[in-house]
C-alpha cells in the first residue's frame, strides 16, 4: 500500500493537471484571440467558453491540492519557490475570472475596459503558468540558463493556448468568425510548433536528470513513439488547416480540436516519463515526499467515489451545451 | 522601517482572506434566497418572482466569480507563505481541503453553468435542480472549511507517531469540540448577510421606485428573514461563546478584557485594553455581567489573560472586533424588527427604515469580518491551537517581494471592490424586466407556453 498509494496520486494529480492544460488552455486562448475579434464576435467567444470556463479552472485547483495533499513537503518547496510566478498567475485569474461576468454587468460603457482586462488577464496567467513550467521542469534552481529556459517556455505557451482556442472557436462557432478562427489557428501552429520544438531541445540540456533518462539506448528507442505521434498530430493539424475554409466548414472541427490535444497528451507523457519517480527532479521522490498513508488512503475513499461522478456530470455538461454558440445566450 | 517578513505574510494572508471571505458569505446564502424566489415563480408563475429571481441571479453570479478567483488564491497560499503548515498538519488538513475539492468545487462549478446558461437547454426542473445543487455546493464548501478552521481552534481526533500528525479519528477530526457551533454561526451568518444585501438593494429600489410590486414582495422575504434570523444568531453565538470559554480561555478573555481571574467578573462595554499595563485604560463595566453571559452564572469564574502571559492573542484587536461584531448585530435587531413592524402593520415601511435598510446593504460583511478577526487573531499566536506556532510555520520570502505582491493584490482587491459595489448598484438601477433580455440570461422553460409572464411596466 506504502507504494502503491502515491502512485495512485501522482497519476491523478498528472491527469488533473494534463486536463486544466487543455481545457482551460482553450479558454484561456479564446482570451487571448479575444481583442482580434469584433464586438458582436468578442460576445459570441466569450459565449462559447460561458458555461465551461469556472470548472475548467477547477482543474488546477485539484492539481495543487492533490499536491498539497498527497506530498506536502513537495508542495511546501515547490510553492515556495514558485511564489512570485505564482502570484502574478494568480492575479492574472482574478482579472479574467472578474472581467468574464463585469463585462456585461457593470454597464456598456464598461464593457471595452473590461473585454481589454480579459485578455490581459489570460496572457498574464498562461504566461506566468509557462514561467513555472520552465522553473519546475529545471528543478527550481535560478541560473541564468535555466532562467532563459523559463523564459522560453513563458513564450510558447501561450501559442499552444491559442491554437487550443482557435480549434475550440471552429467547433463552436459559424459563418465570418469561423473563418477568421481558421486564421488564427493557420498564424498560431507555428509558433506553437517552433515553441514545442525549441523546449524539446532545451529541456535535456538544461536537466542533465532528464537528459540522461531519454538517451539510453533501449529507452531511447523505446521513447521515439512519443515525439513521432507529437509530430504526427501536429503535421496533420497544419495540413487540414491548410484546406479552404468552405471545405474546412465540412470537416468535423472535434478532429481539428483533437489535434493540439493529441500533442498536449504526448507532451504530458514525455514530461511524466521525465520526471518520475520525483516530485522535485533531482532532489525527492514522490515516496520521499509522500503523506502518511492513512491520510491518503482516507482521500482516496473519497476520490474513488467523488472523481467518476465529476466526469460523469461533466460530460452532461458538455452535452447540453453542444453545438454552435450564438451572441451571448444559448437557444 | 524594518519590514518583517513574518509581519508581512500575516497581513497579506489577511488581506486575502477578508477579501476572498466577503464573496462566498453572499453566495452561500443568496443561493438559498435564489431557490426560494425560482420555487416561487414555478408555483406561481408571478412574473414578479421571475424578475426577482432574474435579478438576484446576476448579483449571484457576479459574487460568485469574485468567490471563485480569490479562493484560488488561498488554495495556493497555504504552500506559498505558510509551507510549515502543510508539512506539519498536511496529513490532517491536506484531506479536509481536498474533500473541499472532490464534493464542493465541481459540483458549484459546474453546476453553475446550467443555472446561468442552460434555462432554454434543460427542463425547468433540471434547472431547478441545479440550481440547488449549486447551493448545496456552497454549503458543503463552507462544510470543509469550518471543518479545517474548527480543527486549528480545537484540535482532536490524532496522535503523534514519529512526531508525525496521524489521525485516529476521522469522525473526531472532522465534528470537532468546535465545529457544529462555528458552522452553525457561519450559515446564519451567510443568510444574514444576504438578507441585509437583498433588504438594503430592495430599499434603494423602492426609494428609486424601480419595479414596485416586485420589489415590495422580495422587501418582505429579506426583512422577515433578517428579523427571524437575527435572534437565531445570538443565540448560536452565545452557545458559541460557552464552547470558546471551555475551549480556549485565553481568546474569551481577550474578547472581555479582562486581565485577572475573577468570579463574578464585570462586563467590559467599551475601554482601551493595554498590554503594557496589562489594565483595560477608561472601561465602561456592569458588574457580574461577563460572569452571566459567559457561564450563565452570577458569580461563574472568568479566567484572567495574566494566567496566559506568553500565550494570550494581541488583547485590542480581539476586544475592538469583539464589539464591532456585537454592536453591528445589535443594529440588525433594531432595524429588521422595526423594519418587519411596520410591515406587519402598515404593509410598508416609512421612509426612515428604507434609508436605514439601505445604509446596511453590507453590515453583514462588516459583522463577518470582525467575527473572524475575534477568532482567528484570538487563536493566535498559534496556528492549531497549543500545538503549532504560527511564526514557526512561515516562508522565508525576501520583504521586498511580500512588499510588492501585497501592494500588487490591494491594488487590485480595491479595484475589484468599487467595480463591484458599482456593478451592483448599476443592475439595480435598472428595472428587472429588462435584465431578462440583457445578456447571459435566458426566460425560463423550454416551451413558449412556459414563459406565462406579461410584462409589467411599474417605472
Amino acid at each position: 500500500m506504502e507504494t502503491i498509494l502515491p502512485l495512485i496520486f501522482v497519476a491523478v494529480m498528472g491527469l488533473s493537471l494534463l486536463l486544466y492544460v487543455i481545457l482551460d488552455g482553450y479558454d484561456l486562448g479564446v482570451g487571448l484571440l479575444l481583442p482580434l475579434g469584433s464586438d458582436k464576435e468578442k460576445d459570441v467567444m466569450i459565449a462559447s467558453i460561458g458555461p465551461f470556463w469556472d470548472a475548467n479552472e477547477t482543474w488546477i485547483v485539484m492539481g495543487v491540492g492533490v499536491l498539497l495533499i498527497a506530498f506536502p513537503t513537495a508542495h511546501g518547496i515547490i510553492l515556495t519557490k514558485l511564489y512570485l510566478p505564482a502570484t502574478i498567475m494568480l492575479l492574472g485569474l482574478i482579472l479574467r475570472g472578474v472581467a468574464f461576468d463585469f463585462r456585461v454587468k457593470a454597464g456598456d460603457h464598461k464593457k471595452a475596459m473590461w473585454n481589454r482586462f480579459f485578455f490581459i488577464g489570460s496572457l498574464v496567467a498562461a504566461t506566468a503558468q509557462g514561467w513555472m513550467l520552465g522553473s519546475y521542469i529545471t528543478g527550481l534552481t535560478g541560473s541564468t540558463i535555466n532562467t532563459v529556459f523559463s523564459i522560453l517556455i513563458a513564450l510558447c505557451l501561450p501559442a499552444l493556448y491559442c491554437v487550443l482556442g482557435a480549434t475550440w472557436l471552429l467547433i463552436k462557432t459559424e459563418g465570418e468568425l469561423f473563418a477568421k478562427a481558421v486564421v488564427w489557428a493557420r498564424a498560431s501552429v507555428l509558433p506553437m510548433a517552433l515553441g514545442l520544438f525549441l523546449v524539446s531541445i532545451a529541456t535535456p540540456l538544461v536537466s542533465s536528470v532528464i537528459a540522461e533518462r531519454w538517451f539510453q539506448l533501449p529507452n531511447f528507442i523505446g521513447l521515439m513513439p512519443i515525439p513521432i505521434a507529437s509530430v504526427i498530430a501536429l503535421g496533420l493539424l497544419a495540413v487540414l488547416l491548410k484546406r479552404d475554409v468552405e471545405h474546412l466548414r465540412k470537416t468535423n472541427p472535434v478532429f481539428l480540436f483533437a489535434c493540439p490535444v493529441a500533442v498536449c497528451v504526448m507532451a504530458a507523457l514525455g514530461l511524466a516519463y521525465s520526471i518520475f519517480p520525483d516530485i522535485i527532479i533531482g532532489q525527492m521522490t514522490i515516496w520521499e515526499a509522500a503523506a502518511h498513508p492513512s491520510a491518503l488512503l482516507f482521500t482516496l475513499y473519497g476520490m474513488a467515489i467523488a472523481l467518476p461522478c465529476i466526469v460523469l456530470y461533466t460530460i452532461f455538461i458538455y452535452r447540453i451545451f453542444s453545438g454552435k454558440a450564438t451572441e451571448l445566450r444559448y437557444d | 522601517m524594518e519590514f518583517d517578513p513574518f509581519l508581512l505574510s500575516r497581513i497579506q494572508f489577511a488581506l486575502n482572506i477578508s477579501f476572498h471571505i466577503l464573496f462566498p458569505t453572499i453566495t452561500i446564502g443568496l443561493a438559498y434566497f435564489i431557490i426560494y424566489f425560482r420555487v416561487r415563480f414555478t408555483l406561481t408563475r408571478d412574473p414578479h418572482w421571475e424578475f426577482i429571481y432574474a435579478f438576484w441571479v446576476k448579483v449571484f453570479a457576479l459574487t460568485f466569480a469574485l468567490g471563485v478567483v480569490t479562493g484560488i488564491v488561498m488554495s495556493f497560499q497555504f504552500g506559498t507563505n505558510w509551507p510549515g503548515f502543510m508539512e506539519q498538519a498536511g496529513n490532517i488538513a491536506g484531506p479536509l481541503l481536498g474533500y473541499e475539492v472532490l464534493t464542493a468545487f465541481f459540483l458549484e462549478a459546474s453546476f453553475l453553468g446550467i443555472m446561468l446558461f442552460g434555462k432554454s437547454r434543460v427542463s425547468n426542473k433540471l434547472h431547478l435542480i441545479s440550481t440547488m445543487v449549486v447551493a448545496l455546493g456552497t454549503t458543503l464548501s463552507a462544510f470543509w472549511i469550518l471543518s479545517l478552521n474548527s480543527w486549528m481552534q480545537t484540535p482532536a481526533g490524532f496522535m503523534y507517531e514519529n512526531g508525525e500528525m496521524i489521525v485516529d479519528s476521522w469522525f473526531e477530526v472532522i465534528f470537532n469540540p468546535s465545529f457544529p457551533y462555528r458552522f452553525a454561526h457561519m450559515m446564519v451568518a451567510c443568510l444574514l448577510t444576504a438578507s441585509f444585501l437583498v433588504a438594503g438593494v430592495s430599499a434603494w429600489r423602492t426609494l428609486r421606485g424601480v419595479d414596485g410590486p416586485a420589489t415590495a414582495k422580495v422587501m418582505r422575504v429579506a426583512v422577515f428573514a433578517a428579523a427571524i434570523l437575527i435572534p437565531t444568531q445570538i443565540f448560536i453565538g452565545d452557545l458559541h461563546g460557552l464552547n470558546t470559554l471551555e475551549h480556549q480561555p485565553a481568546k474569551v478573555a481577550a474578547m472581555e478584557g479582562v486581565w485577572e481571574t475573577e468570579k463574578g467578573a464585570p462586563l467590559t462595554l467599551f475601554g482601551f485594553p493595554d498590554e503594557e499595563t496589562r489594565s483595560t485604560r477608561a472601561a465602561i463595566k456592569i458588574p457580574k455581567l461577563a460572569s452571566l453571559i459567559l457561564t450563565h452564572d452570577l458569580d461563574g469564574e472568568v479566567r484572567g489573560l495574566n494566567e496566559f502571559v506568553g500565550e494570550h492573542p494581541p488583547v485590542a484587536p480581539v476586544f475592538w472586533s469583539f464589539r464591532v461584531m456585537v454592536g453591528v448585530g445589535m443594529l440588525m435587531l433594531l432595524v429588521s424588527w422595526v423594519c418587519a413592524w411596520q410591515l406587519w402593520r402598515r404593509e410598508r415601511i416609512n421612509k426612515w427604515g428604507l434609508r436605514a435598510l439601505f445604509g446596511m446593504t453590507f453590515s453583514g460583511w462588516i459583522a463577518v469580518l470582525a467575527g473572524w478577526y475575534v477568532t482567528e487573531i484570538g487563536r493566535q499566536p498559534w496556528i492549531v491551537s497549543g500545538l503549532i506556532k504560527t511564526a514557526d510555520v512561515v516562508a522565508d520570502h525576501p520583504p521586498g517581494i511580500l512588499l510588492t505582491t501585497l501592494v500588487a493584490y490591494f491594488t487590485m482587491y480595491s479595484f475589484l471592490m468599487v467595480s463591484y459595489i458599482g456593478a451592483v448598484f448599476y443592475l439595480s438601477s435598472k428595472p428587472a424586466q429588462s435584465l431578462l433580455h440583457m445578456h447571459n440570461y435566458d426566460l425560463p422553460g423550454k416551451h413558449p407556453e412556459d414563459r406565462a409572464y406579461t410584462p409589467n411596466n411599474s417605472k
